[in-house]
């Protein structure tokens, strides 16, 4: 048939299409130089020798033949994989009483097990040191348990724990949260007993959310830096010999294995979550009813009792620091004094890195909302240049499979090789604005695709035959109407950029040092007091900022949400 | 209306992957007429409209619309207006805001757009309602509001992609009406993709029945009904009886009948289908032209004004008949389940593939 061998008819593009396209292409750039090429000088890193000469696995090689670092893997596998066995019940247990039963206060209780998502997670190590340390509160009750010193695994996997909790319930109120109500009326209507339905129904409904939370924990435990580096002492883990082998010992090649092998639990819960997120959504038809808890007195009793249980443990956390924080002179002087405070923030030059951190956050929210939603918006509603979508698709996902460890790790050899014409870059606000939204680029990317796939997909084809350029629909239809994600967006960046300290403790110069990295100098210092200061001071800052955002998206919404008012 | 056509499809092709959509399309349509894509959903029709539209891209062939090839033009391009079945309002924009959307971007006169967006919204039967958002109007308010968008820019072509399916059954059936004689009194070329066929056939100048990706027939409604070209177009438009036959020198025997005066018989022979619409059998007390058969009712589909009653000819054969009744004859003649009857057959209706 000679009309196969026809080639296909391609249109022509239209000149605003050309706008669209040279913007993906800018994005494409852009995730390649800070992405792409950063992961890339790893691996070459890992396989070459100190000259640069192809070393083959001789790296990793050397790497399996060095005891300490061989025992430091094995210590982040026991140590990870016992936090999760530790969170997983007792998240699970919380997120059911906050979805599933009519405890009052859930909303309290909610906002209460999220709060060490606002401060650095070696908060919990920090107050650890104040409730158990060799000074610490509480230090009798840990030794008559056997416990000699809360330094080592026991802090690190106690602190680990709180700083990993509110990820695991997060995902877990989600996984409880979607229920077929028609589920449990047929076994009530066959009259199966409670214990029975927890069992049969709840449990394998809430399957993909506990294995997907588990996952969460263990890398996240894996790949933390900040909590083994305060409260581990000569406890190592992966996550610090990379640091001691980058940075200590200059040994760039051994580094980049650690980093290599740091990578891989994350890829493989990375897959292991996509593969179950799709399932979990497929789980839920159109035509599920959502279900309504009912009440039942014992049952809610005890919810109520395990989650204040919870709640002071967590209260616990956050006051022994703010209370350490204003302590004249621990464990002596217990007198109120803001002695931590004038130590850390003039003193210690902190001060200079809460206004880098607060130019960076503000940076990141700003510039990565603005990436993050252009690019969504382009990949999912303009059309053409097939060859630029699959990698900017691809990009835009990685970073959720990338611990802030390796993509800094990444920047160091980057960004700091000889003629690369980016060098420029290296050590400045700019390159830890970028990394810290490539960091946390993912997040904000799905968050967007799934603002955007809930409006009409005929938008653009309506402006174009109204002769309509699409950005301009973009700026007066999707951008109104998608605000609340923007201000999620921007929330969730601002955030995770003033909490940070994986990716940049790679990247800064004395002249660019953020609050969270300044915590871990001054604690390395020993000033736990002005470093628990400095904790507190960053979580209160992420806590009105996330009033803050609260109060401009009822602002805004004001604005721009009147039409969804009937 | 000149000689020209005003859109014309030349061998129209479209494949994703080894899947293809749509085979060989070749249609010419005049202009001011209104012509519906009808078919079973999957058939190629809105693939049809949306190449039109150039939102898909067809693998090969040509479209030329006015004289003009637009066979690679991008949408914005092209001169038509559109109205999708989810109506694609805007929701955070007002009605006049919707309906001047493609005005503002002319950079006229805001008293001019004004003045338009106005007449516009009459156009539609809708005045005053400017302010509104779209969410505070019902799905057939909406359905108007996209109309009058779609028409702002006085296009040279109206594509219609379902426009009635998203509205309950009176709502549909008032605005087919209107949509029509607005289309008549604006003269404007219009193509509408429907799978409802009464839809199709109350509305259209010409149907275009579609199946599998081809062009079954295009014609008048009147000659979609009456001379269907395909078992397809029988079975798809309107309900149809249909029965083994045998043709033997021109006779067609039907059970134990034998019609020798049946046109559509001429020239076959062997073993065939025959389609039989339900009120192409009369039911009559006295005799009157045509063959007969005796009856008994098996059973009566309460429609309202009519019904299907369905019957059992042991002469004709053992599937049941559909015969469509009006209420009032059935209890003129007392006709009830059970209650026999004669059918007579109007040979020159009966239809044979």
């Amino acid at each position: 048939m000679s009309e196969l061998t026809l080639t296909p008819v391609r249109q022509k593009a239209h000149w605003s299409d050309w706008i669209g396209r040279a913007v993906l292409a800018a994005v494409l750039l852009l995730l390649l130089a800070f992405l792409a090429a950063p992961l890339l000088a790893i691996l070459m890193q890992a396989l070459e020798d100190s000259e640069g000469n192809w070393a083959g696995l001789t790296n990793f090689w050397a790497y399996v033949q060095t005891p300490t670092l061989l025992s430091s893997l094995w210590n982040s596998l026991w140590v990870s994989a016992l936090v999760t066995v530790i969170v997983l019940p007792l998240a699970f247990v919380f997120a059911y009483a906050l979805v599933r039963s009519c405890m009052p206060l859930a909303g309290l209780f909610r906002a209460i097990s999220l709060i060490p998502l606002l401060a650095p997670s070696l908060l919990s190590a920090i107050s650890l040191i104040y409730w158990f340390g060799n000074q610490g509160v509480l230090k009798e009750f840990l030794s008559a348990l056997g416990v000699a010193q809360i330094y080592g695994p026991v802090g690190v996997v106690i602190a680990e724990c709180f700083a990993v909790f509110p990820h695991a319930v997060m995902i877990l109120v989600t996984a409880l949260a979607l229920a077929d109500a028609r589920l449990y009326e047929a076994a009530d209507a066959l009259g199966t007993g409670a214990v029975r339905q927890f069992f049969t129904i709840t449990l394998p409904g809430a399957k993909y959310g506990l294995i997907s939370a588990a996952l969460v924990s263990f890398t996240l435990v894996v790949t933390d830096f900040g909590i083994p580096k305060v409260i581990g002492g000569n406890f190592n883990m992966m996550a610090t010999d990379i640091f001691k082998l980058v940075i200590g010992q200059q040994d760039f090649a051994k580094g980049a294995v650690v980093a290599l092998l740091l990578l891989s639990p994350a890829v493989l819960s990375f897959a292991v979550d996509r593969y179950v997120s799709r399932r979990q959504t497929a789980m839920l038809t159109a035509r599920a009813v959502a279900l309504r808890p009912k009440p039942s007195r014992w049952r809610d009793r005890a919810l109520l009792l395990y989650c204040l249980l919870v709640s002071a443990l967590m209260l616990a956390m956050l006051g022994m620091a703010v209370f350490a924080s204003f302590a004249s002179f621990w464990p002596y002087n217990l007198s109120p004094s803001l002695h931590h405070y004038r130590l850390g923030l003039v003193d210690g030059d902190v001060g200079e890195g809460f206004i880098n951190s607060l130019k960076m956050a503000g940076g990141t929210a700003l510039f990565g909302t603005v990436l993050v939603f252009t690019s969504a918006y382009l990949l999912e509603k303009t059309r053409g240049l097939d060859g630029l979508r699959a990698p900017v698709q691809a990009l835009a996902i990685v970073p959720m499979a990338v611990p802030g460890l390796v993509l800094g790790l990444g920047y160091i050899f980057f960004f700091n090789m000889p003629g690369n014409p980016l060098h420029g870059l290296y050590h400045t606000l700019t390159l830890l604005t970028l990394c810290t939204i490539v960091h946390f680029y993912t997040t904000g990317h799905l968050t967007a695709v799934t603002a955007l796939k809930s409006l009409d997909a005929e938008f653009e084809a309506v402006s174009a035959s109204l002769k309509v350029p699409f950005y301009k629909t973009f700026w007066r239809v999707t951008v109104p109407i998608c605000t609340p994600a923007l201000i999620d967006i921007a929330r969730y960046f601002f955030i995770n950029a003033m909490t940070t300290i994986s990716a940049v403790v790679f990247l800064y110069s004395p002249e660019t040092k953020v609050a969270s990295i300044a915590i871990l100098n001054l604690d390395e210092a020993g000033d736990i007091g002005a470093a628990a200061a400095m904790a507190v001071l960053i979580a209160a800052i992420s806590a009105l900022a996330t009033a803050l955002f609260a109060l401009l998206g009822v602002w805004v919404g004001r604005r721009t949400q009147a039409w969804r008012r009937p | 209306m000149s000689d020209r056509p005003f859109l014309s499809l030349r061998r129209i092709q479209k494949s994703f992957g080894s899947f293809v959509a749509l085979r060989d399309i070749d249609l010419n349509i005049a202009q001011g007429e209104l012509v519906c894509f009808l078919g079973p959903s999957g058939c190629g029709k809105t693939t049809l409209l949306r190449i039109i539209a150039g939102l898909e891209v067809q693998t090969q062939g040509s479209v030329e619309q006015a004289g003009r090839d637009i066979s690679r033009l991008p949408p914005a391009d092209r001169d038509y207006g559109i109205v999708f079945q989810s109506y694609a309002l805007f929701p955070n924009l007002s009605v006049a805001d919707n309906v001047g959307y493609g005005l503002v971007n002319r950079r006229l006169p805001a008293a001019q757009i004004r003045e338009r967006v106005q007449e516009l919204i009459a156009l539609v039967g809708l005045p005053g309602s400017g302010a509104k958002f779209p969410s505070q109007l019902s799905g057939g308010q909406q359905q108007r509001i996209a109309l009058a968008r779609a028409l702002a820019m006085q296009p040279g072509l109206l594509l219609l992609d379902e426009p009635l399916s998203a509205l309950d059954a009176l709502e549909r059936v008032r605005l087919r009406q209107e949509i029509r004689s607005l289309q008549q009194q604006l003269g404007v070329t219009t193509i509408m993709v429907t799978h409802d066929q009464e839809e199709a056939l109350s509305m259209a100048d010409r149907i275009v029945v579609m199946n599998h990706g081809v062009i079954e027939q295009v014609g008048t409604p009147l000659e979609i009904y009456r001379e269907p070209a395909s078992s397809f177009v029988a079975d798809f438009v309107g309900k149809v009886n249909v029965l083994p036959g045998h043709i033997e020198a021109g006779v067609l025997r039907l059970g134990q009948l034998s019609l020798a005066q049946v046109g559509a018989a001429q020239g076959r022979s062997g073993a065939v289908k025959v389609y039989l619409r339900p009120e192409d059998i009369l039911v009559r007390t006295a005799s009157s032209g045509g063959p007969q058969v005796d009856a008994r009712i098996a059973k009566i589909e309460f429609l309202g004004a009519f019904c299907h009653v369905q019957v059992h000819a042991p002469q004709i054969g053992d599937k049941p008949l559909v015969v469509d009744l009006s209420l009032n004859f059935l209890s003129e003649q007392g006709l009830r389940e059970g209650s026999d009857l004669v059918l007579t057959l109007m040979p020159e209706r009966i239809k044979i593939y």
